[in-house]
């Protein structure tokens, strides 16, 4: 039934279980921002090292969809490159948009996402930490940029 | 019992939808309310055979028109208690009715050093033209707190009410907490210092026996789409004296006496204020909703409500919900904000949709309440006319599979 569609097994761990859910102190990039229709809050932090994303992190509260999604962001784009990273924020919205067939190897968990593009009010909370991702890596990069909203 | 919802459902046409089989749950009518036939048919009636635009046709078909709009003044004011329909002034609802209280009275009569007091439990509708008339005036914005049972903490009310109080709005039935508020009391406190009060009734209209004539407020602001009328439709019932005193919002159409090349001259009050083709068919089917909601009683629309939400909050906390704002039924109404265990609102109402139960998530346009309680969002149902007890239990139903769902 629809239901399962949304909340796939996977979400649910991503969920209760959330991966990088910690503050990162001093960090290069750190950003967040709000979804005025439900509230939810996320703050995204990121290390950068040369071009690679070394540590990416969030903190927040909110649905399962949108602390999913970031919990499974910050699994995906630790240890890739900036542009890497801008790249699958590019993608992953694409898939949200329901444009993009996700590919599986390069989504990894984030396909379970999916299933929410059936329901338009609930892309806003899917695409939440991506648009604190892509606001916090959008700074120069010459110093540490915080931009709250 | 004098009053039965399941054969007042057969009024409203929308429940005969099914969702994937399953009959509609409708718990959302603070939101907006579902219409009657007898509202539809008035709406669509007036566009079938008598539709011309009102105050300007000489011909027979426009005095209809115009009959039947003023008709619908009069028997609208009525609804409120109010003899005198030109204290009616028609605009789209309850936020253009506050907006056009902030900018046609505030902007003349506040100025520098004065104070607006509002209400932490206020809606937004009531918080942002304030704020706005603030910024322009120099004005201060205070606000009277909330106490940890989702009552207006009254006890420091000598301190914020002053002579410097210009404006004191206040809602008479919570949005978010379902409180309802001490009017006759505010209204009497407000007048002591010589302030105008200005009500939000948007949620107490649909609900509450509001007699304007003994409650004394300066101005009340109502929709008409949460009170079983068409969306667009409401009004600002204000006292004489306060429209008497209002300058003109916006400009043309039915709000000119005469022009000139460098001034104009205004019409009568409440017309002053209705520039421009107003929605005619939308408050004539209004007046049709006040009719239908005067042949149902008010005392018995307010009784069923009672018992209904005393019913829902009992349900919700056996279940396990935490209930915020009054669980005495005699100091709310059937706006039953709620946190269900560990499932956010958003999943919550997600999960509820399947079993085609409708309720509302998120902050219900009342952030300074969510921030007061500590919570980002809450769910909401809340009740009206045609909801039952079985719909009730539906929810509650519908609350376990969330429950199961979302189990750590």
């Amino acid at each position: 039934m629809a239901l399962d569609e949304i909340y796939k097994e996977v979400i649910l761990d991503h969920y209760k279980s959330p991966r990088n859910k910690r503050e990162l102190p001093n960090a290069s990039y750190t950003c967040s921002r709000n979804n005025p229709l439900c509230g939810d809050e996320i703050r995204v932090s990121a290390n950068v090292e040369g071009d690679r994303l070394t540590d990416v992190t969030f903190q927040g509260a909110g649905c399962s969809i949108s602390q999913s999604s970031a919990s499974m962001m910050t699994e995906a784009v630790t240890g890739t490159s900036v542009a890497e990273a801008l790249d699958l924020a590019s993608a992953f919205r694409g898939m949200m948009a329901g444009e993009v067939e996700p590919d599986e190897d390069r989504f990894g968990d984030l396909v379970a996402l999916k299933g929410v593009v059936k329901y338009p009010i609930r892309i806003k909370c899917a695409v939440l930490a991506w648009d604190v991702l892509q606001e916090a890596l959008a700074g120069d990069g010459a110093a540490a940029a915080t931009h709250d909203h | 019992m004098g009053f039965d919802a399941a054969s007042v459902r057969l009024d409203f046409p929308i429940f005969s939808r099914t969702f994937e089989g399953k009959p509609l749950v409708y718990l959302d009518s603070a939101s907006t309310s579902q219409k009657p036939t007898a509202v539809i048919e008035a709406e669509a009636d007036f566009y079938r055979m008598h539709n011309a635009n009102a105050h300007r046709g000489i011909y027979t078909l426009g005095e209809e028109a115009t009959e039947l709009f003023e008709q619908a003044r009069s028997t609208i004011a009525g609804f409120f208690g109010v003899s005198d329909p030109g204290r009616l002034v028609f605009t789209r609802g309850t936020t253009e009715s506050i907006n056009l209280v902030a900018l046609a009275w505030g902007r003349a009569h506040v100025r520098e050093g004065d104070t607006i007091v509002l209400t932490e439990m206020e809606h937004h509708s009531n918080i942002v033209p304030w704020q706005l008339l603030a910024k322009a005036t120099g004005a201060e914005l205070r606000y009277i707190g909330l106490t940890d049972e989702g009552t207006l903490d009254l006890s420091n009310l000598d301190e914020l009410l002053t002579t410097r109080t210009k404006i004191l709005a206040i809602t008479a039935m919570s949005n978010a907490l379902g409180t309802i508020t001490p009017l006759a009391q505010l209204v009497d406190a407000a007048h002591a210092v010589g302030a105008i009060v200005v009500v939000d009734a948007a949620q107490a209209a649909p609900h509450l026996t509001l007699d304007l004539q003994t409650l004394g407020a300066d101005a009340v602001a109502f929709s008409g789409h949460k009170m079983l009328g068409p969306t667009a439709s409401g009004g600002l019932l204000a006292t004489r004296a306060l429209l008497d005193d209002m300058e003109p919002l916006f400009g043309g159409g039915d709000m000119i006496r005469e022009v000139f090349h460098d001034h104009s001259t205004w019409n009568d009050v409440p017309f002053r204020f209705e520039a421009g083709t107003m929605q005619v068919a939308q408050q004539i089917g209004l007046a049709e909703a006040v009719r239908y909601l005067q042949a149902l009683g008010m005392d018995e629309v307010r009784a069923h409500e009672r018992d209904l939400t005393q019913y829902a909050i009992e349900q919700l906390q056996a279940a396990g919900a935490t209930v915020y704002g009054p669980t005495d039924v005699e100091e709310r109404g059937g706006a039953v904000s709620f946190w269900f265990r560990n499932v956010h609102p958003h999943d919550l109402a997600q999960v509820l949709n399947e079993e085609a139960v409708c309720v509302r998530a998120g902050h219900h346009c009342a952030q300074l309440v969510m921030r007061r309680y500590g919570t980002p969002a809450t769910a909401r149902a809340s009740f009206y006319v045609y909801n039952t007890a079985d719909e009730v239990d539906a929810l509650v139903a519908a609350l376990d599979k969330a429950g199961d769902v979302f189990a750590l």
